[in-house]
């Protein structure tokens, strides 16, 4: 970057004379990029640079990356943990729940609504649906605090004294339905777009062969999100272990504790709340590392099942 | 039981005879059912989603008893504006609003500033180095360095208790990069470069003068998706900020909301009346926080929808 001038008189080499012109000709592309590079570098690499915390002792003195090796020590630990079982089934548990329902979900609601007819219903179905999706974490978790108050809520008033957000068996389908109502709509969106690209022919090909309103469905718009489908279920397994931090950490309390401890929170309380950061930096990698290898086995998988890949 | 729903539906909500039909085609009996079918149950999602907003509503109007012993359903009911009245003079809710707007406001401008150059500096083909930049921005979609080698980077920064922890760590989003940029190389044509560079136009000048007043939709999109990602943002708050008057709107939100700081009500309430009373509180302040978003929202709807759909054709 730091040479922006024009081409040398003579240069000696062909390496060099190329980069000369490559600089010549799009210095302003590089200076266009240059803020993003910046940012990525220190925000994003930075950090990716100071994961090997996990293998050393944290010093204050010596900084991100200058305490004593100390290997595997922090993951056997957390192999050994006695939260260990608990945590990865918790975390496991809860978003193979989400994935799933969150998966399926905005998919039957796009086959549904693509069977609207009239553009008014059809604005005003996907108006609604989309708009529990700007509600922030805060007022969901909220919402379902007073929606679920032991005999004065919306709902609580149904299930008894007790409030269900203190049931750890509750837990679980509290936290995928409520994720399913408030995104199932937007999450809809990309199957809508993929579905009104279908050709009109097909359906008409389709019909003169008698085909009901359920075969169009079965046989023309199913297969038409399939693609889509298959690319978002892939970015899902990429974050298989990835179960959001915020609603977790704000649904937890003591009595559901057992069932709502996932990774990302146990890292937060012991990294941020007990500062054993070499500890918890260990788990956040362990985390990631599961994360990047399930999103390469669904990715390979899907490409040799459909040709379908992200990359 | 099915003519009971057909009956209700007569009043209220989308009717079966508007849905798709083929032309010239009679409908089958079957095909009548599914119709049916299909609506009953969109009528039922739509329910679900729209009666909980409209309960908060409601009951942020409501005699707080009436609420407590469920005799709110449908319209308010003992209709007061008492918990809207201490809502107003609770100033940590204000203090919050602000932070919110400030943080937000710049954060998203300096959010355009940084993504959109450089979604175009990725879209121009001719710029080999391109495929290796992208792989440096998306390598870091799928891995991070996990919390705590950001915390202790954001600690040596000086960023923690400031306030622009909310707006630099986050200036360049990678996967808003990727939908402008593919809204670059589908909708600015090739034979545009071409005659600006026959004509002398650096890429400077091409950028600014000729792609930026093409691009409205895709920077209206992308700075939407900023503003609600600030605007929703209880993380950042909550692992670098200590100081309660840089809090912003969401952290506020859950001390209220959560942790159950509702201000007392007056002096002479039962301890019921009082939790009544702290809840009716709950349900304006999440009216009073979320309203901005979903009122203007319906009106930007179809800006959202591109973008989900320019990001959905690259991937």
């Amino acid at each position: 970057m730091t040479n922006s001038n024009p081409v040398p008189p003579r240069p000696r080499t062909a390496w060099y004379r190329r980069l000369a012109e490559h600089f010549r000709l799009y210095w302003q592309l590089w200076v266009l990029t240059l803020p993003a590079i910046a940012f990525i570098l220190l925000f994003a690499y930075v950090p990716m640079y100071g994961v090997q915390l996990a293998f050393r002792e944290f010093d204050i003195t010596k900084g991100l990356t200058g305490g004593k090796w100390v290997g595997l020590k922090y993951f056997r630990r957390f192999f050994n943990d006695p939260l260990f079982g608990e945590i990865i089934r918790n975390t496991f548990r809860i978003s193979l729940w989400t994935l799933t329902m969150g998966f399926i979900a905005p998919i039957i609601l796009a086959l549904l609504i693509n069977q609207i007819g009239s553009k008014r219903i059809k604005g005003f179905v996907q108006t609604i649906t989309y708009m529990p999706h700007f509600i922030s974490t805060v007022v969901m978790v909220s919402m379902l605090q007073i929606f679920l108050a032991p005999n004065t809520g919306l709902l609580g008033r149904f299930f008894g004294r007790e409030s269900e957000m203190g049931n750890p068996s509750a837990f679980t389908p509290i936290y995928w339905i409520s994720e399913v109502w408030q995104h199932m709509g937007w999450n809809c969106i990309i199957y809508l777009a993929a579905l009104s690209s279908v050709d009109v022919a097909l359906y008409e090909a389709a019909k003169i062969d008698g085909a009901g309103r359920l075969q169009l469905i079965r046989y023309v718009d199913i297969p038409a999100i399939m693609p889509t489908a298959g690319v978002l279920l892939i970015l899902n397994m990429g974050s298989v272990l990835g179960v959001g931090f915020e609603k977790v950490w704000l649904m937890q309390n003591t009595l559901n504790i057992t069932a709502s401890e996932v990774i990302s929170t146990y890292t937060y309380r012991i990294g941020i709340l007990d500062n054993q950061f070499s500890y918890s930096t260990a788990i956040g990698l362990f985390n990631s590392v599961v994360n990047f290898v399930f999103l390469i086995v669904a990715n390979t998988v899907a490409r040799r099942i459909s040709d379908t890949s992200i990359f | 039981m099915a003519f009971a729903a057909q009956h209700s539906r007569s009043h209220a909500g989308p009717r079966p005879h508007r849905f798709r039909r083929a032309r010239g085609q009679q409908k089958t009996t079957r095909d009548r059912v599914v119709d049916f079918v299909i609506a009953l149950i969109l009528l039922l999602i739509v329910v679900a989603i729209v009666y909980p907003l409209w309960f908060i509503v409601i009951a942020s109007f409501s005699d707080p008893a009436a609420v407590a012993t469920g005799q709110v359903n449908l319209v308010p009911k003992g209709f007061t504006l008492a918990g809207y009245a201490k809502i107003l003079t609770d100033g940590r809710i204000w203090t919050g609003y602000r932070n919110t707007i400030v943080y937000t406001v710049i954060g998203t401008l300096v959010n355009l500033v940084v993504t959109i150059p450089a979604a175009f500096a990725m879209s121009r083909p001719e710029f080999k180095p391109r495929r290796i930049i992208m792989f440096l921005f998306t390598f870091t979609m799928f891995f991070s360095g996990g919390l705590i080698p950001s915390y202790l980077l954001m600690k040596q920064l000086g960023l923690l208790n400031n306030m622009w922890v909310f707006i630099l760590p986050g200036a360049f989003g990678v996967y808003n990069m990727i939908i402008a940029r593919s809204f670059f190389e589908q909708s600015i044509p090739e034979e545009l470069r071409d005659s600006a560079r026959v004509d002398g136009v650096s890429y400077f000048g091409f950028f600014f003068r000729i792609v930026l007043p093409l691009s409205s939709a895709i920077i209206a999109v992308i700075g939407l998706y900023c503003f609600v990602g600030h605007w929703n943002d209880y993380f950042t708050g909550l692992i670098y900020i200590r100081n309660q008057d840089q809090q912003p709107l969401q952290n506020i939100l859950q001390m209220i909301l959560l942790a159950n700081q509702t201000e007392q009500g007056s002096a002479g309430m039962t301890a019921a009346q009082s939790q009544n009373f702290a809840d009716q509180i709950k349900f304006g302040i999440i009216v009073v926080s979320t309203l901005p978003l979903l009122v203007i929202y319906p009106f930007l709807q179809k800006y959202f929808n591109k973008g989900v759909m320019i990001g959905a054709l690259k991937g």
